[in-house]
């Protein structure tokens, strides 16, 4: 029948037609975040102290509040962050798609991430290590002891490779037990299908947190590994990238200084120190440069406080000490280059 | 010439084939052209590049220095293993709630149809969790492991169980059991030949049964007769030696069997297995 051939040709056409605006570059990202006056930003599912949702539905953590310090920055608002949560699984993906602008999802920064996934690191949010949770009635007290123990793991995370060199460079065994989401990992863990649970440090001080008897799991002192999380975005819009890696500079920088929501509006109308005056813009133009006004600075410290004051409401009350994360001057990693 | 059906319709087949190659190259074309302007690194490489994770139940030799494509090949004979355990536990449970359902006993014919209405609407995700939070849920800790003896172990961690250990005996039986099949197979063959030719009838039950069950034994019992067994000792932190079953790979396994039970007892009539498959029909000869 000639005639359905011809129809089936003229679907095929029509498809190939539809595809290409689809498929189509989606031109700079700065552009469509302006043009959709939302920021689409990826976070945890719920990671207490780094993003997770609360009873109204409005998510809080250090890194759902630097997606906050981004739209703010670039939009002018708090409220212009729209959060989409993702698994370990599908969030490079997302990001790649353009589904989301923002990555902000205790996210290790590694150089195989940095150089093939399309993707560029803007820095780092919060220094972390991995280390494991175990039951205290296995009366282990390092990690060297784990031989042979059942590990509940995160498929695709840096977690699992590190897990798999330790064990691997300590002449040990170990069985995986891998499921996606991390509920049904802590579940599986609070069962006792694993012997051992193994995440970020402050992932393991949340988990532990969640249960009544708390005081019946151990976290070992070791930490295998450097994690530095930090949010991440597609390659190809430099303009984004650069003020993206200073609102994070910027909010280090402020701490620093002493700029906090509480006076940044009076440092803005009386301080006369020149640093202070040109990380509020009242002298140079920083923000001109970054593409921004010069306001956008003091905005986004007002909006979501200074790194400091991010780290003491989200990350404080899970009980994780700044340690590596204080400022260098007080013996931390959180060294910001020069706001001028 | 175009008024010619013949030449037309290999001119439309020719149109229709260079329209799907065009837009498949067009497909594929672009999808590179996109992920090398995205600078997200593409190809195949990566299977020869060593996977660096663990896998917990593999049928191949695998650890984490093997390749990716070793890595894969291990979950896919996976898939095979699970899937083929599934197709013969679903048939054979299938064909029994299928004649169950059409039994004259009124409590066998409701049971089997209350399943059958409960179950088939239920997402074969949902099942898979239930099954699986029952297992590690409900069973006892490693260490407080359900024992039967000690040969089997039931507990959070699966089901332990002692295996024999590894002797000549033991690979003579499964070549034995290769012997018997073929020979099984021959016996057949030779008798059609021998009805066909003189009308005569072999008997075919007695000798199968007897080559399926004599040659094996002869090669265990050729092989030294091997009886000793590799038993699970609780030591560490689970049960070393014998054989396991992960909670895992059981419910995953219940779960498709549970499922796939559905179509095959023809409980399902107006649905079929989802990606298609076949359904068994079992009806009643009036």
């Amino acid at each position: 029948m000639p005639k359905s051939r011809l129809a089936a040709l003229a679907e095929l056409v029509l498809a190939a037609a539809l595809l290409v605006p689809a498929l189509a570059w989606a031109g700079p990202t700065l552009d469509s975040i302006r043009q959709k006056g939302t920021l689409r930003c990826g976070v945890n599912s719920g990671l207490l102290g780094f993003s997770a949702p609360d009873r109204q539905g409005r998510w809080s953590g250090i890194d759902a509040d630097f997606c906050r310090a981004v739209a703010t920055a670039i939009l002018g608002s708090p409220d212009k962050a729209q959060f989409v949560p993702t698994n370990t699984q599908n969030r490079f993906t997302l990001l790649q798609t353009g589904e989301i602008d923002l990555l902000s999802r205790n996210t290790t920064w590694s150089s195989g991430r940095d150089s093939t996934l399309g993707v560029v690191f803007a820095g780092t949010l919060f220094y972390d290590g991995q280390g494991f949770m175990v039951r205290k009635s296995a009366k282990i007290s390092s990690a060297r002891q784990l031989n042979g123990a059942t590990v509940c793991v995160l498929p695709g995370t840096t977690t699992e490779l590190n897990l798999t060199d330790y064990f691997r460079s300590h002449k040990m065994s170990f069985k995986p037990v891998v499921v996606n989401e991390l509920p049904q990992i802590e579940q599986a863990f609070f069962s006792g299908r694993c012997d051992v649970f193994t995440t970020d440090l402050s992932g393991l001080a949340v988990t532990r947190l969640k249960v009544s008897n708390k005081d019946d799991y151990v976290i070992l002192p070791e930490a295998i590994s450097k994690e530095p999380l930090g949010p991440l975005l597609r390659r190809g819009d430099w303009e984004y990238f650069t003020i993206v890696k200073w609102v994070l500079f910027g909010l280090i920088e402020a701490e620093e200084y002493g700029v906090t929501s509480a006076n940044v509006d009076k440092l803005k109308a009386e301080s006369k120190d020149p640093s202070i005056q040109r990380l509020v813009g009242t002298s140079g133009d920083v923000g001109k440069g970054l593409g921004l006004d010069n306001d956008w600075l003091a905005r986004t410290v007002k909006a979501v406080g200074n790194y400091g004051e991010m780290y003491a409401r989200n990350i404080a009350p899970i009980g994780i000490e700044r340690g590596l994360n204080a400022q260098w001057k007080n013996g931390g990693l959180m060294y910001a280059p020069p706001i001028r | 010439m175009l008024h010619s059906e013949r030449v037309r319709g290999i001119v439309y087949q020719a149109l229709l084939l260079a329209a799907v190659v065009g837009v498949g190259w067009y497909l594929i074309d672009n999808t590179l052209h996109n992920l090398q302007t995205r600078e997200i690194q593409t190809g195949f490489g990566f299977l020869g590049r060593s996977a660096g994770f663990e896998i917990g139940e593999t049928m191949i030799e695998y650890d984490p220095s093997r390749t990716y494509g070793r890595a894969l090949a291990a979950g896919l004979l996976n898939t095979l293993w699970v899937s083929a355990l599934g197709i013969v536990a679903a048939t054979l449970l299938g064909t029994l709630i299928g004649i169950a359902r059409l039994s004259s006993n009124w409590l066998l014919a409701r049971l089997a149809s209350a399943y059958v209405e409960t179950v088939r609407n239920v997402p074969l995700l949902l099942q898979l969790f239930v099954w699986y939070g029952m297992l590690t849920e409900l069973l006892p800790p490693v260490r407080e492991a359900i024992a039967f003896g000690d040969l089997v172990f039931l507990s959070q961690r699966g089901l332990r169980y002692a295996w024999p250990q590894p002797a000549p005996g033991w690979s003579a039986a499964g070549w034995g059991l290769a012997a018997a099949v073929a020979g099984v197979l021959a016996w057949r063959w030779l008798a059609a030949r021998r009805q066909q030719a003189t009308g005569a009838q072999w008997p075919l039950l007695w000798p199968a049964l007897a080559m399926l069950a004599g040659l094996p034994l002869a090669g265990w019992l050729l092989g030294g007769a091997p009886t000793a067994l590799e038993r699970p000792v609780l030591g560490g932190f689970d049960f070393q030696g014998g054989k396991a079953l992960s909670p895992e790979f059981v419910a995953l396994l219940a779960g498709l069997i549970g499922d796939t039970m559905l179509y095959v007892s023809g409980g399902a009539e107006h649905q079929g297995p989802t990606g298609g498959g076949p359904i068994a029909i079992i009806g009643q000869i009036q």
